[in-house]
């Protein structure tokens, strides 16, 4: 009747995920009173779970991405507490548990804490960007948020029914396979990915489609802001790379449901395909993190700089260029498999090679930020922390590139501060800039500029504290995932980077904090213009936070950054422009589809990993259903009269105005100030 | 200074920082092909991201036809597929999937012209012809399994079961979409949407025919060849 599933797959005896799980249980349980009791329900319903609105499903994304980096540094707080007392002695976690515990930490940060975080920033800031309503499948887009979170929610109750994997993030076989683990571990990570990476996959198409074919009049490539370059960069790469994962993922659950030989000893199976694969896979995943990351930096440069971005056509470039050699370089993850001297080198140079494009980025940062005038508010911080600590990052890597050396720190604490080093400073430092910057245009108030500064230095000292040491216990050749350990020579090196984590603990807590504050004093930090950073791109010129409509007139972009062009004239001739005609505004109706197919491939998903087999069938018949009632629809839009767009838009013009004449200075501060290169071309 | 605001006339603040789009400007009237006249229409979109599924589907069987390849001597002793291979079978699967795809092009041609009578009829015999290839295929599963050729015997017929089984698999997806875009042209008439999906269904079921030659190629006579 349940398949594996008994009484015996809750950890009755083991205390640390069971009251883990309780607590975790519990605050969901008070949560969804507190929802409940408060009358909240309807309006999380309307507004927020069936909304089909690319901002606020942004919105969830990031606030999904956020949690479970919270879950995902709980697990590193644990290894890293393990290893602290792990000297010659067994620790707090045994073996089982620890390797669980690593497994756990590397799937989670990398599918449900940097992927939600990048992914949710493109929902919010992308079409805005471009000046247009939505993305290109608005209801697919509320599918995949709810898929994602259908695969976080799975990894998370294998902590409390059953267990979690205890093959590593990426499940090598034979390790993975039914005979070494035979219990729902592997099961749990591999239909929790399967789910969220058709949820991914869904993103990657609708966003090309967006980038590519829904941009405001006027809005050529070239005239696209860098991040909307990046995105379309690394969904580019989303679309080529996830299929690999899910036909990798799904052969190895052929070997591991119905006894196939794909990657097992016997029979003829070739576990290094497995690896081959999983790697075409993960290396441009890699970038999928990565390139968003430096979209954000680009815009918050420039924002914070008070200039255009410097060699933005270099950046388009070299943008394109990482897209493509990154599928080119998957081989240097294990150079030690053995396919010989020449094709370690083509892989070793490849490897070498996209660092230059890289290169090419930092450089036009540092160029933009050249004789500008720069502020230092929390997002250029993190923008300022990302380039100091990204180049480091991308040194060792292309040290590791190196075949010869990469032999001897193959698998050692030095490739994890490596990966860490970029993923870390490039994709976390990259959210964190992105959330601050663009909160204030999602919630129309800024976030709290001191917590947020104590967090980011926090972090940068933290991470620094925590991986510079890690470095060094890798040359000093202590290996990954080691749950004991008898050299005392590594000990001071793993005590500090113990320390290093504690740092790190300060820095989530002014995170929160800084939510805190700012939530509760958000009458004063209050944006009333919706361009509180002086931006340059579109985004800044609706509201904050924009109406449902985003703007009440398609944009008509005459040039690279619109929205500077547009202030500059407005200040020069001290008015607004003409009041458009406004005109009734089609907008995607809201759509329970997303939440009701996420809830059936939970049931599956869940069905699959404990071999209920009926429940199987009944979830794919309710996604069948729904997929069928769901084209049955008769009305897919619904029309925003022409007073309702006018009455927005006129109350938004009125704040600009009255910004307009309260700082009519500003048009002086901008000729004396301005930096050369921010003048009009032949002007300047 | 609204973004929202229609700016036609140049003025002397105008200016380009990528120093790009000189002389072309690009309002409505003088789009310059980069996509700067505004937002697609719905049927471009769709189709657009279709394809992209598509392309996305594909990479997704060259996974499967990669390992097909590295796994093409892992017999492990066991049969090889020349030694139970049924060439009459395949061929006649191949003509099924042939003659649906074109049925299906047709019904496109019929639903083109509005005519509900002919859509049905050609998206029925598509169906049925759909349906004969998936009956065949099992009938050529069950015998390589009876032979003793399961997918648990060795790598190699893993990886051709995973392959050929993908597509049958797709197969029975598109038959069971099939069915109830009949049932939409028939409750829904050609409405816009019902059309769009009309376009979709017709480059699914092209695409599955476009991966059995692919299939036929690389499983069929390549591994006959060796």
């Amino acid at each position: 009747m349940f398949g594996k599933l008994t009484l015996n797959a809750i950890p009755f005896d083991q205390p640390i995920p069971l009251v883990a799980g309780a607590f975790v249980f519990l605050v969901l349980i008070a949560v969804i009173a507190w929802v409940i009791v408060r009358g909240h329900l309807p309006y999380l319903w309307h507004e927020w779970i069936t909304s089909v609105d690319h901002k606020r499903i942004g919105v969830m994304y990031t606030l999904l991405g956020l949690v479970m980096l919270v879950r995902g540094f709980i697990d590193a707080l644990m290894m890293r507490s393990q290893q602290a007392l792990a000297f010659n002695a067994p620790g707090y976690l045994p073996p089982e548990h620890y390797d669980q515990v690593f497994s756990a930490h590397g799937t989670i940060m990398i599918f449900f804490a940097a992927m939600p975080l990048m992914i949710g920033l493109m929902n919010f800031a992308v079409p805005l960007q471009l000046g247009v309503r939505d993305v290109a499948f608005p209801t697919f887009n509320s599918t995949s948020f709810w898929l994602t979170a259908t695969g976080a929610l799975l990894v998370n109750l294998s902590l409390v029914i059953g267990e979690f994997s205890r093959a590593m993030w990426l499940p090598y076989p034979p390790l993975s396979e039914y005979r070494y683990s035979p219990d729902v571990g592997v099961d749990y990570y591999l239909w929790a990915l399967q789910i969220a990476g058709v949820g991914t996959l869904l993103t990657g198409i609708n966003f090309v489609t967006t980038i590519l074919k829904i941009r405001a009049p006027g809005m050529s490539y070239l005239r696209m802001p860098v991040f909307c370059w990046t995105a379309l960069a690394a969904n580019l790469l989303i679309i080529a790379a996830f299929p690999v994962l899910t036909a990798t993922l799904g052969m190895l659950l052929l070997d591991r449901y119905l006894g196939f030989h794909f990657f097992t000893n016997s029979g003829g199976g070739n576990m290094m395909m497995f690896v081959n694969l999983i790697w075409a896979w993960g290396h441009p995943e890699v970038y999928i993190l990565v390139l968003p990351a430096f979209g954000i930096f680009s815009e918050v440069i420039a924002t914070f700089s008070g200039k255009p971005l410097f060699g933005y056509r270099s950046m388009v470039l070299a943008t394109m260029a990482i897209c493509l050699i990154s599928f080119l370089v998957w081989l240097h993850h294990f150079f030690t498999m053995g396919a010989g001297g020449n094709v370690n080198a083509v892989f070793g140079i490849a490897t070498a090679i996209i660092a230059v494009p890289t290169g090419v980025k930092i450089f036009n940062w540092m160029f933009t930020m050249y004789g500008g005038r720069i502020r230092y508010d929390t997002p250029m911080l993190w923008a300022l922390g990302f380039t100091v600590t990204f180049v480091i990052g991308g040194m060792t890597g292309v040290l590791l590139s190196v075949p010869p050396a990469d032999f001897l720190v193959h698998n050692s604490m030095f490739l994890v501060a490596h990966f860490h080093n970029v993923i870390i400073a490039g994709t976390l430092f990259g959210a964190f800039a992105g959330i601050t910057y663009w909160f204030p245009k999602a919630f129309g108030f800024r976030l709290h500029e001191g917590w947020g500064k104590a967090g980011f230095w926090l972090s940068f000292a933290g991470f620094y504290i925590t991986f510079v040491p890690l470095y060094a216990v890798g040359l000093l050749g202590m290996t990954r995932r080691l749950q004991t350990y008898d050299v005392p020579e590594w000990r001071p090196w793993v005590l500090a980077a113990g320390v290093g984590v504690l740092v790190l603990c300060g820095a989530l807590f002014c995170q929160v904090m800084q939510f805190i504050v700012s939530i509760r004093q958000r009458e004063s930090l209050r944006d009333e213009t919706g361009d509180p950073w002086n931006g340059r791109s579109l985004e800044w010129s609706t509201a904050s936070p924009p109406p449902a409509f985003n703007y009440a007139v398609l944009p008509n972009v005459q040039g690279g950054e619109p929205y500077w062009q547009i202030k500059r004239r407005a200040i020069e001739s001290q008015q607004l422009t003409a009041e458009p005609d406004y005109k009734p505004i089609e907008l995607p109706r809201n759509s329970p589809t997303g939440f009701i197919t996420a809830f059936f491939c939970t049931i599956t998903g869940f069905a699959l990993i404990w071999h209920i087999w009926w429940l199987v069938g009944l979830g794919l018949f309710g996604a069948y259903v729904v997929f069928v009632w769901f084209a049955w629809r008769d009305r897919e839009e619904y029309v925003i009269p022409a007073e309702e767009v006018a009455r927005a838009d006129r109350a938004r013009r009125r704040a600009r105005e009255e910004w307009l004449a309260q700082d009519a200075a500003r048009e002086e501060w901008l000729a004396t100030h301005a930096h050369p290169s921010a003048q009009p071309v032949g002007q300047a | 200074m609204s973004a929202t605001e229609v700016l036609r006339t140049p003025h002397p603040l105008d200016f380009d920082p990528y120093k790009v789009g000189h002389g072309e400007g690009g309002g409505h009237d003088y789009v310059t092909g980069h996509g700067e006249g505004g937002p697609a229409s719905k049927r471009v979109i769709v189709g657009y991201g279709f394809w992209l599924f598509l392309l996305s589907d594909i990479i997704l069987f060259s996974c499967l036809f990669a390992s097909h390849a590295v796994l093409q001597t892992a017999t492990a002793g066991g049969p090889t597929g020349p030694q139970l291979f049924d060439p009459m079978s395949v061929a006649l699967e191949t003509a099924c999937l042939l003659i649906s795809s074109f049925l299906c092009g047709l019904s496109a041609v019929a639903a083109g012209v509005r005519n509900q009578l002919w859509t049905q009829v050609f998206l029925f015999f598509t169906g049925i012809f759909g349906l004969a290839f998936l009956l065949l295929e099992v009938r050529d599963f069950t015998s390589l399994v009876a032979r003793g050729a399961s997918p648990q015997v060795s790598a190699f017929w893993s990886s051709f079961f995973a392959v050929v089984g993908c597509h049958g698999c797709h197969v029975t997806v598109g038959l069971l979409w099939l069915g109830t875009m009949m049932a939409q042209v028939y409750f829904k008439g050609f409405r816009p949407n019902v059309m769009r999906r009309l376009v979709c269904f017709n480059l699914f079921w092209h695409m599955l025919d476009l991966i059995w030659v692919a299939l036929f190629t690389i499983v069929y006579l390549i591994g006959e060849g060796r």
